[in-house]
């Protein structure tokens, strides 16, 4: 019966290990069930029409041609939803977006009218059927020009309105202006700075594109009055609250089931016209209807992010202690304001800019607007502008290293905050829990034999004759995440908590479930080991479920790098909550006090003696069939977990490119990629979420980039043009980490998934730039496709 | 629109059914045959994972019509394994970690079959561009090229034991 304790351990296959996911069997089969995999009897197809130009008056609708096409059981315009009051919704940022184009069109691709016809094929039809005339107006692409005094005003149902969801609208395209930081003081620390540098640089738009598109299939049910939704969101219970106030349906007869997903990456975290026009069509038709994106639609009109035009100022010592940090940049949001932050937060976490560096003055500005693009400005795998944020700093401390002629690595360890001032108040008001940045860079810098690298950097500089320029990046990211504490993190009102419930049957398995949703993390996976250790149960025989709003406990989802902070913690406590009543009931078994208990692997023994033991599967037995008088029978608990703080994950990333002075080509030669997330859950899964991560970042650094012309028409929105990197771009990675935890987390986990992206991006472009640091260049704008990068090379005179 | 009748093998069993003409091939795998292993990620030919085995080829079933099948052998995802053992390239995938959020994964696990069929004993650059026409979002390609290098190793010592045998 006293299997060694290293066995038992095992047994469990708990926290710490690199346990086989649990969710591949079905995924390897073909046997997933993704949203398109969905097919209810009767159920009808939804497609929509679309506007080809980015701004117009609408003069007609005909409809009659369309209706005509055997199959086509309708076709739906902004007229036909105003009587349900259900033209216009309500955005996570507290403005309002067409559901359909209501008179007037705002951004290409915008949805005009939806057809629903018995499948697919024929509803592509009706939209080619459907004949929409328009009265074209100027488009406005250029935030700086939305903002000049004679533009043409975009939003007419804003007109007159000087009050936004974020304060004071000063012109007529702009959304808002949040500013954070201490204005005077970064101005003081300026006219006394012995240094300063500044730089603008544009953080182009870009799109997540996660492989599966969005989608949903929506029934009515008239007879029960109940809403069922199928639908790829990265927030299933949002949705059900936000479905539930706009249709007036009780929250209790709206069920929403979040399959599985092919992908997230904050594109599946808003609420988009075509799910709201799917459950429209079904609550008129009686039937289910089920609409699926393509790919153009998706790139075109479902979640943009980023399109941030920034100019970040420093000023300095002359040995380069930064003594303040100015920031201030326009904000492309396209038509309607559909970002999906925190709602109080319009520009997100992007307050977390002053990085890893002890900063004492500090100030930024956001002015969000308006122009004739999709709505969006999502938190593309990353936690709400962090990306930016880091961005704007990790360049900004290398502009400065090169004005001093100071080392990247140097100027970094001279400005990190120290380990002993953590936990550190930066001058933004954040409070950052833990962190040791000086070891993690002293371990890249060991790894990667750093001073070897730029004696060879110099080297290749020296020699006229060398193919190619080599460049060398590195960044040290701070991230925060986990939003996050309710009294000031809500969405629409409802705090960013995230819970979990946890029932042990009377054999000793398990069935958890919980607010979040995994699309690739591997929640079944890793959850179940985090109650496996807490528990001492086998992972193997507890059950993981999210999704689905019937079942599960409330909880704001998975973005934002929130799942371990926030419902790993909830997780963990109510784990703690079983733990502590299966205590009682040992005490009450073995016939002893509480106190002369303790606890091992998966049991309660006699203190010292290892032959009076209950394990938690006698416990569970127990639990049901002999509880202790007075005892409640049964072992299950509730936990919604209201962070007291956020997390702060770091790393330490380090690139070395060849640039092909011919062409322009940026060879990656070695990514080394160190992460501290704390507490590690499921080393396997980390350096899954790590690989996938930079190569998202490789991606957006390297090439993409939606563009646009003069008329409003987007460039690029197919997999010909956007670049979403193959086998054979795509660099090879190298892990390290270092473990700092979270003192505030249960688990002292403070999440991974998003660091990669986040922190990964600034390193190309340092690495990119750092190749033409000795031609006096400070920055260049991304995407460092061999184009562009060719571009500079010409500029340098480095090719002719 | 008329329909027209198609007949082929899907995974060792043959069917016959009526299809309209402009039915594509995995509609019609979808759809009709309750497929739904591969996917559909883009409709353009780019991103594979909509990918089959057409007669030997790796087929993206986005851009091939139902009725140029007429005939034809076709293997999906679904029909890998053989009798509930799972296909090398499959339990590979679970192995080496090469999946995250498993939509790309059906055409990828196609299209290792059939690479590993033409080129048993790839190196690393082998493998990034044998499987260059799957796009995967998720994993970073890392894992995956561990996947299809492990699998090459069991196929090949399988392909021994059955000589041997
Ligand atoms: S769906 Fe066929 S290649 Fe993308
Ligand atoms: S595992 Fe998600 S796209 Fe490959």
């Amino acid at each position: 019966m006293n299997a060694p304790l290293k066995d038992r351990q095992a047994a469990l296959q708990g926290m710490g290990e690199s346990r086989l996911r649990k969710e591949d069997a079905r995924f390897i089969q073909g046997k997933g069930n993704y949203v398109d995999d969905i097919k209810m009897p009767g159920m009808l197809f939804m497609d929509i029409v679309r506007a080809p130009v980015a701004h117009a008056r609408i003069k007609k609708i005909n409809k009659e041609a369309a209706l005509a096409i055997p199959g086509v059981h309708a076709v739906l315009t902004a007229d036909d939803l105003k009587p349900l009051k259900l033209h216009w919704m309500p955005t996570l940022a507290g403005d309002v977006q067409a559901v359909l184009a209501d008179e007037k069109v705002h951004f290409q691709m915008q949805e005009v009218a939806i057809v629903i016809a018995d499948d697919r094929y024929i509803a592509a039809d009706a939209v080619e059927a459907v004949v929409v005339e328009y009265d074209e107006l100027p488009a406005v692409i250029d935030p700086f020009k939305a903002l000049e005094q004679d533009a043409p005003i975009l939003r007419e149902d804003l007109a007159g309105k000087t009050e936004g969801a974020h304060g004071k609208r000063y012109h007529h395209n702009h959304i808002f202006t949040w500013d954070s930081g201490d204005k005077e003081k970064a101005d003081a620390a300026f006219s006394a700075a012995q240094v300063t540098v500044e730089q603008k640089m544009f953080y182009q738009r870009v799109h997540p594109c996660p492989l599966e598109t969005c989608g949903c299939v929506a029934s009515f049910d008239p007879i029960r009055g109940e809403l069922t939704t199928y639908i790829t969101s990265q927030a299933p219970h949002v949705v059900r609250t936000v479905v539930s106030m706009l249709s007036g349906i009780p929250e209790s007869k709206v069920r929403i089931i979040s399959p599985d997903i092919g992908g997230g990456f904050g594109n599946k975290v808003g609420i988009y016209p075509g799910y709201v026009c799917a459950i429209v069509a079904s609550i008129v038709l009686g039937r289910p209807v089920k609409w699926i994106e393509d790919r153009i639609e998706n790139l075109s009109s479902t979640a943009f992010a980023r399109d941030y035009h920034m100019t970040g100022e420093l000023a300095a010592t002359n040995e380069g202690k930064i003594t303040g940090l100015r920031v201030n940049v326009i904000a492309d949001h396209g038509a309607f304001d559909s970002c999906a932050d925190p709602t109080k937060f319009p520009a997100g976490m992007f307050h977390i800019v002053s990085g890893s560096y002890d900063i004492p003055a500090a100030y930024c500005r956001v002015d969000g607007v308006y122009t004739n693009k999709a709505p969006g400005g999502v938190a593309y795998r990353c936690s709400f502008r962090v990306t930016e944020a880091v961005y704007l700093i990790e360049r900004m401390v290398d502009v400065l290293a090169q004005k001093l002629n100071i080392d990247k690595a140097e100027i970094r360890r001279k400005n990190f905050i120290r380990k002993e001032q953590f936990p550190y108040t930066s001058a933004f008001g954040f409070e950052y829990d833990s962190g040791d940045y000086h070891t993690a860079l002293d371990k890249v810098l060991n790894a990667v034999d750093y001073k070897g690298l730029r004696k060879e950097q110099a080297a290749t500089r020296a020699n006229p004759n060398s193919p190619t320029l080599m460049g060398i990046g590195l960044v040290s990211f701070t991230e925060v995440v986990g939003a996050g504490p309710s009294k000031i993190c809500d969405i629409l009102g409802v705090g960013m908590f995230d819970s979990c419930e946890i029932r042990v049957h009377p054999t000793g398995s398990a069935i958890a479930r919980m607010g979040t949703i995994t699309q690739g993390q591997g929640h079944q996976t890793t959850y179940a080991q985090i109650i496996a250790t807490e528990l001492g149960l086998p992972s193997e025989v507890i059950q993981v479920e999210e999704g689905d709003t019937s079942t599960a406990p409330y909880g704001l989802g998975t973005y934002g790098s929130r799942s371990t902070p926030v419902a790993g913690a909830a997780i963990a406590l109510a784990s703690r909550k079983i733990h502590a009543k299966a205590k009682k009931i040992a005490a009450h078994l073995l016939e002893v006090s509480e106190n002369d208990l303790e606890w091992e692997i998966d049991r309660f023994k006699l203190k010292g003696d290892d032959s009076k033991f209950k394990t938690m599967k006698d416990i569970a037995w127990a639990a049901y069939h002999q509880p202790p008088a007075g005892m409640e029978p049964g072992l299950e608990a509730v936990h919604y977990y209201d962070p007291p703080n956020f997390t702060y994950p770091f790393g330490i990333y380090l690139c070395v490119v060849d640039i092909d002075k011919a062409t322009g080509e940026t060879k990656v030669r070695r990514f080394y990629a160190l992460d501290d997330c704390g507490t590690r859950i499921n080393p396997m899964i980390i350096d899954g979420q790590i690989h996938g991560g930079l190569t998202e970042g490789y991606a957006v650094a390297m090439g993409q980039q939606l563009t646009f012309d003069a008329q409003g028409n987007i460039q690029g929105n197919t997999l010909m043009d956007y670049f979403l990197p193959t086998a054979v771009e795509t660099p090879k990675w190298e892990t390290d980490f270092t473990v700092t935890p979270s003192p505030h987390h249960p688990l002292g986990a403070k999440g991974v998934a998003e660091s990669p992206h986040v922190g990964s991006i600034p390193t190309f472009t340092s690495a990119v730039v750092d190749a033409f640091a000795h031609l006096g260049v400070t920055h260049m704008n991304m995407p460092h496709n061999a184009y562009r990068v060719w571009q500079q090379l010409q500029a340098s005179g480095v090719t002719s | 629109m008329s329909k027209q009748i198609v007949t082929m093998t899907i995974n060792g069993k043959k069917v016959e059914k009526a299809v309209e003409p402009r039915t594509l091939l995995i509609h019609f795998l979808r759809e009709e045959m309750v497929l739904t292993g591969a996917h559909i990620g883009c409709e353009t030919s780019h991103c594979g994972a909509c990918t089959v085995d057409v007669d030997g080829k790796s087929i993206k079933s986005c851009t091939h019509l139902a009725v140029q099948c007429d005939g034809s052998e076709v293997l999906t995802v679904e029909g890998l394994a053989d009798k509930g053992v799972l296909h090398a390239v499959q339990e590979a995938f679970y192995q080496e970690h090469g999946l995250q959020c498993g939509f790309c994964t059906p055409g990828m696990l196609v299209r290792a079959y059939r690479f590993l069929q033409d080129t048993p004993d790839p190196t690393e650059e082998q493998i990034r561009m044998g499987m260059a026409g799957n796009l995967c979002r998720c994993t970073g390609y890392q894992n995956i090229v561990k996947a299809v290098q492990s699998a090459a190793k069991k196929l090949k010592a399988q392909t021994k034991e059955s000589v041997a045998a």
